[in-house]
């Protein structure tokens, strides 16, 4: 049994608002060659079993997992889907690799959202369809009564949700593949048109298409064949209540659950002063501080002015989402963890270019499925 | 280090039934209960939820996982549901597998359910969706069709007659009516029922096909520390395999599954199985069609290709034969709530290894049974052995 883990490949397609020349399975291509090239392994012969994360509602197909195996050179191999996020997906590899039946494991998450005509309608369909259908919840209303109450019980500010925005936006300006780099001012962000208030217009992370393959080895596969292997030191995964009308509003539960579970790992129960940089759920802006909170990064109250401070920013004490996020990388549906993991394995490289952050040693990464989920994944990575 | 070894330790399951009353999230929450009481424990005691449900078309959920969560007893705990079609009965074992035997948790309750009936008119339109949507929807393939042109590539290649076929359906829905969660057991019907069934896509007709039904099943899985701790008689995982095909199943050699070889030999290597006609005691195959057992059997080298339907023709097959198969009733007998009618075939031998199959108790107390799944385009096998 391998006690250790390592990421020891990433390859990436993306990240585009639309790509009309190319069909999903493209995208998968072209991130996979470039995993597998990043790895030095031939899937055919090297990868021994194959896990891709999807949802059939996203893909227009059911029982998605058919159509998985062709792009990656996985047919008539081991190969399963996990209907969860990217983050699911690292951790189903990782568990696979520890078994000690698996030393080397492909991992391959995407999103194609332009291709969905009817995406607000598609995420209403997750809903009880008994309890809560029949009330027609919009899923942006739900985020916004959820921020809500978070802002009312942490006593954060709409400024200090808008900081996010602003942040992260700005931060994907040095991030050659995020497509939603910009310059925004406070006021642009909280004078934007609203959304649900008080979830405004801009505090939403819009969608983008792309596609990210990993490659993940055991601890003698990944020294023989990397010279750059990024370890996985915990991995938590947790589910809340799936009811609206039982869940905590203001807290997220299940992410300090989740964390518990990869910090148990790392034999740590505070990660402050542990953790060098993180790359969190943004895709609307103060989910990024209500998760810094429930992760045990910040207190709670705190998240909001100390990234209105400066202290979450790029040259912060503690950076939070320098690859710009989901706000500025786009909400890749399943793949959105695999996208905040990927940032975290190219920064614990140095290969980060004009973002790089310097002395960096640990990095988290958390995901959550979105509305109405409660649903959400940790990984804490090491170089 | 060697592997950690995994057991069942409890099994529970609903009727399987044409149109439940229950919600989805209800029949979830019962299996699970049912499993938890045989063997005594609490969701205290549990650490991790696998889940496996097959399209969320059926019951129009998207992320039908989430929606099912806390029926399957994953309130406040690490959850994941995986998928591979109609293989995933036979897939959420192996994910409650490597959850343990990877070290991170010790007790994991395993889940499936599949909920047909609220697709209306019928599910079957569901399954237009599964197919590409550029080279292959246009066409409107059922996939009834598409059964029929394997089942009589089977037959025509190996010179298989249809009343060689029909003997299966007449064994598993004879071995179903001692099942008291079956929906179609029978103890009266014969070859001449099967063959005077309505014809529904020749060489198809009603009687070799398996009932769209509703149901539930779950199992209790734990670390052999627990396990000894908790029951007299464990039953271990002894060997998981699964292997997914190429998506372009047009191309495919429909006569074999070589998806379900690669899957068994997978199996039997991790079990130390070197010939498992002589060391598997119990089968059960992949049943939704009675060609399909067959064609699975030769997949799982448990017959010669082509040579599957002898085990039916001189009595192995039955429930004191050799090596019985299905002595749960299948697919065809107790019925094919999807993922669930899979995961029903591990309960099975999890009940048969125990010696607590009641009427269907097969003779000789078997030391090793198998289960298998297929599903997506002909494309995926998933096998799971299991040994006291």
């Amino acid at each position: 049994m391998s006690e250790r883990v390592a990421i020891i490949g990433v390859g990436w397609s993306g990240f585009r608002p639309v790509t009309p020349e190319v069909s999903y399975k493209e995208l998968i291509y072209e991130a996979g060659v470039r995993a597998y090239s990043d790895a030095g392994v031939d899937p055919r012969k090297d990868v021994e079993t194959f896990v891709t994360v999807a949802e059939d509602f996203h893909e227009g197909t059911s029982i998605f997992d058919e159509y998985t195996p062709d792009q990656l050179g996985a047919a008539l191999k081991p190969m399963h889907t996990i209907c969860g996020d990217g983050l699911h997906g690292l951790g189903t590899a990782y568990m696979l690799i520890r078994t000690g039946q698996f030393e080397v494991v492909a991992l391959e998450g995407h999103s194609k959202a332009s291709n969905i005509l009817t995406l607000p309608e598609v995420t209403a369909y997750a809903q009880d369809p008994v309890i809560n259908r029949p009330l027609r919840f919009n899923t942006d209303f739900i985020a916004g009564m959820e921020m809500n109450r978070f802002l009312y019980e942490s006593g954060t500010s709409f400024e200090q949700c808008a900081t996010v925005v602003t942040k992260n936006r700005r931060n994907a300006l040095y991030n050659p593949s995020a497509p939603y780099g910009a310059n925004l001012t406070l006021e642009e962000v909280l004078n934007g048109p609203d959304l649900a208030w008080p979830l405004g217009f801009h505090e939403k992370a819009r969608h983008a298409d792309g596609a990210v393959v990993m490659v993940l080895a055991s601890e003698e596969r990944a020294r023989f064949l990397s010279e750059t292997p990024i370890w996985i030191l915990g991995v938590g995964w947790c589910n809340g209540s799936f009811s609206l009308e039982s869940r905590e509003w203001g807290g997220l539960p299940y992410i300090e659950n989740a964390a518990r579970m990869a910090y148990r790992q790392l034999g740590i129960t505070n990660p402050r002063g542990v953790v060098d940089f993180a790359e969190v759920d943004d895709i609307y802006a103060y989910k990024e501080l209500q998760s810094l909170e429930a992760l045990g990064l910040f207190s709670p109250g705190e998240a909001g002015p100390l990234t209105e401070e400066g202290y979450t920013a790029i040259d912060g004490e503690l950076p939070v989402n320098v690859s710009g996020g989901s706000l500025g990388m786009g909400n890749l549906l399943d793949a959105n963890g695999l996208a905040r993991t990927l940032e975290v394995v190219l920064q614990l490289r140095g290969e980060a270019g004009p973002r790089q952050l310097e002395d960096v040693e640990i990095g988290l990464v958390q995901s959550w499925r979105g509305v109405p989920t409660t649903s959400g994944a940790v990984a804490i990575l090491s170089n | 280090m060697g592997m950690r070894k995994v057991a069942v330790i409890g099994a529970g399951m609903t009727k399987f039934v044409r149109r439940a009353q229950e919600t989805a999230k209800e029949l979830t929450w019962e299996a699970t209960h049912m499993a938890l009481q045989s063997c005594e424990l609490t969701l205290d005691d549990i650490e991790a939820v696998c889940l496996g449900t097959a399209p969320d078309s059926f019951d129009g959920i998207h992320m039908n996982g989430e929606y099912l969560s806390d029926g399957a007893g994953a309130w406040d705990k690490p959850y994941m549901r995986s998928y591979v079609g109609g293989g995933t009965g036979v897939f959420v074992p192996i994910q409650g597998w490597y959850h343990i035997a990877s070290g991170l948790f010790d007790v994991v309750l395993v889940v499936a359910e599949e909920k047909m009936s609220s697709y209306y008119p019928h599910g079957q339109a569901a399954f237009l969706t599964i197919f590409d949507h550029t080279t292959e929807r246009p066409l409107k393939p059922n996939l009834l069709w598409i059964f029929a042109m394997e089942m009589n590539r089977y037959m025509t290649t190996y010179g298989i007659s249809k009343e060689d076929i029909a003997r299966v359906s007449v064994l598993h829905k004879r071995n179903a009516a001692n099942h008291p969660a079956a929906l179609l057991g029978d103890s009266e019907i014969t070859v001449e029922d099967v063959l005077n069934s309505e014809v529904l896509a020749w060489p198809v007709q009603r009687l070799d096909v398996s009932p769209v039904s509703d149901g539930a099943v779950a199992l209790v899985l734990a670390a052999e520390h627990v396990a000894k701790r908790l029951t007299d008689k464990p039953v271990w995982i002894e060997g998981v395999g699964w292997h997914l095909d190429t998506a372009h199943w047009t191309n495919r050699d429909l006569a074999y599954p070589r998806y379900v070889e690669y899957a068994a030999r997978m199996a039997y290597d991790m079990a130390g199985i070197k010939e498992p006609r002589k060391e598997i005691n119990i089968a059960e195959p992949y049943d939704p069609f009675d060609y399909k057992a067959l064609h699975h059997l030769e997949g799982l080298q448990l017959a010669e290709r082509g040579q599957a339907p002898q085990l039916y023709i001189d009595g192995t097959a039955e429930k004191d034969g050799d090596m019985p198969v299905c002595p749960s009733g299948g697919l065809l007998g107790v019925g094919n709530p999807i993922a669930a009618a899979g995961l029903m075939k591990i309960a099975e031998l999890f009940w048969q290894l125990r010696g607590e199959a009641g009427a269907r108790q097969v003779p000789g107390q078997p030391r090793r049974g198998l289960a298998q799944a297929w599903g997506d385009l002909m494309q995926v096998g998933t096998v799971v052995i299991m040994g006291r």
